[in-house]
């Protein structure tokens, strides 16, 4: 069915003030990192074999993959002496659409040589706290019925004192179930970040297959999600350095893969004979659309793009 | 067969022996995690709901229900005749059984009727219904580009938002699945 040229301007018009607070989130954030000795790279968005993950699938562009991150080649840039560096991109994943998510979607991805995790959540909050105070969020955002303190520092929780907080079931009797993901999504992630942002850290290993174990506790990885309004909105981890044992974790994905029948991707052999050469590091992966979500107050992530989907 | 990525608002499965619509549909994915499909379910012959949520992997067997052509003929009560313009057979549902379809329901509109064992139980109306505006503030012209909206009333009683530069007298066309304002009809 085809809508008026009117009616087209209608809808594209009630989307001004979002676009206008999307483009002035992005500008933001590229200062914040201006000013702290970063430097903007692009990567390829059409990749030979992007990142073998269990549940992640990449759409085929010809004999390639669009991305489904930038990580990888962001991994050997930092391993070829790039220490502070930062992406804004285009990531396209397969299957993955509702209010929360787009099939095509904005990335902020960044890395910093010689951090760990805890160090990364210290910078993520500081960028976040420039960036909503560079477009005048300062104090509280307003989200659905409910106010957002978001002066900082914000609160962090193991994802063990999440479950044992807001979950009927512990964490480690949810991996036994294999009702992770059921039970983050339907107990925890509601109650996150609803009256300040939350950082959730130390992922069970197994659910953090880029991410370096912790030393003193090799089942747990040195991984963290920052949560605002019970959203997702970043990902960040301190990076494995280890070739064999980021080879034979690519190959479980490979092997997980196979048996849904997803894409074959080749083995990132590039990346791996990279990582030998990687300092310690740690990196990050923010939605932007998501945050703009929040600034705008909006319930679905199509009012903070021009155009979803469904609309072209 | 269906699998989890056909779920959707308004899609009908069998569970346990009886008809089920999907009433709200809502996809999640952790980070990292693995997609889920959160529903809320609607037993269709006695209106219970509960909610569950499937994985990727999970299967659906589809409802057996077949849907008639029938005419709206007449409220009477709170029983809704309608009219198999085949046979000229008359079969009445309840107001339970329409539902928010009352909305949109106008004198003589043709609508799907759903059997389940030859029993009407529901009914679905096309996708798209064309009603007039009988009710409307005025346009104050220039008020295009806000993007604003105002509530209006249309001929079968219903409110709907539509944009300022609707008037009165105007048809307009409507999504009867999400009750919004698509576009206006000339003529």
């Amino acid at each position: 069915m085809s809508i008026s040229h009117q009616d087209d301007h209608f809808y594209l018009a009630r989307k001004a003030e979002n676009l206008r607070l999307r483009a002035g989130l992005i500008l933001a954030l590229r200062r914040f990192f201006a000013g702290n000795d970063f430097l903007e790279i692009e990567t390829p968005v059409r990749v030979p074999s992007p990142a073998p993950e269990e549940h992640i699938e990449a759409l085929p562009s010809g004999n390639w993959f669009l991305q489904t991150s930038p990580e990888l080649y962001m991994k050997r840039l930092l391993a070829a002496g790039y220490p502070r560096i930062f992406q804004i991109c285009k990531c396209f994943r397969a299957d993955e659409r509702g209010k929360r998510h787009l099939p095509e979607f904005s990335m902020l991805e960044w890395y910093v040589a010689g951090f760990d995790y805890l160090q990364l959540m210290n910078q993520c909050e500081a960028l976040l706290e420039a960036a909503l105070g560079g477009v005048g969020q300062t104090r509280t955002l307003a989200w659905q019925d409910r106010k957002i303190r978001i002066t900082t520092p914000w609160e962090r929780m193991t994802v063990d004192e999440a479950f044992l907080k807001y979950a009927p079931v512990s964490l480690d009797e949810s991996m036994r179930l294999d009702l992770f993901d059921e039970n983050l999504t339907e107990w925890v992630e509601p109650n996150l970040g609803m009256d300040r942002p939350t950082f959730l850290y130390d992922y069970p290993a197994k659910l953090a297959a880029l991410a370096k174990n912790k030393k003193d506790n090799p089942a747990l990885a040195e991984r963290f999600e920052l949560y605002i309004g019970g959203m997702e909105i970043a990902n960040g981890f301190s990076e494995l350095i280890d070739v064999d044992e980021q080879r034979r974790r690519f190959e479980e994905a490979q092997t997980a893969r196979a048996k849904k029948d997803w894409s074959r991707y080749g083995m990132p052999e590039k990346f791996l004979e990279a990582l030998a050469n990687m300092p310690p590091s740690a990196g990050i992966a923010l939605g932007i659309d998501r945050l703009v979500m929040l600034l705008a107050n909006a319930g679905c992530i199509e009012d903070v793009v021009a155009f979803g989907p469904e609309s072209l | 067969m269906y699998t989890a990525s056909d779920l959707r608002k308004g899609l009908r499965l069998k569970i346990e022996g009886d008809p089920y619509v999907i009433t709200e549909f809502n996809f999640v994915k952790p980070g990292k995690g693995q997609a889920l499909y959160r529903t809320k379910l609607k037993n269709m012959l006695n209106g219970n709901q509960f909610e569950r949520t499937f994985r990727s992997v999970d299967n659906f067997e589809p409802a057996d229900l077949r849907e008639k052509k029938m005419q709206f003929l007449y409220k009477e009560g709170d029983k809704y005749c309608f009219m198999d313009n085949e046979n000229y057979e008359q079969v009445y549902l309840s107001e339970d059984q329409v539902g928010e379809a009352v909305n949109f329901l106008i004198d003589n509109i043709e609508a799907e009727i759903l059997l389940f064992e030859d029993r009407p139980i529901g009914i679905s109306l096309p996708n798209f219904v064309e009603l007039i505006v009988t009710e409307a503030e005025p346009w104050a012209k220039g008020d295009t580009v806000s993007g604003a909206t105002k509530p209006v009333k249309v001929q079968t009683g219903a409110t709907v938002l539509v944009p300022t530069f609707v008037t009165e007298g105007e048809k307009i066309r409507i999504d009867t699945r999400t009750g919004e304002y698509l576009t206006r009809v000339k003529g």
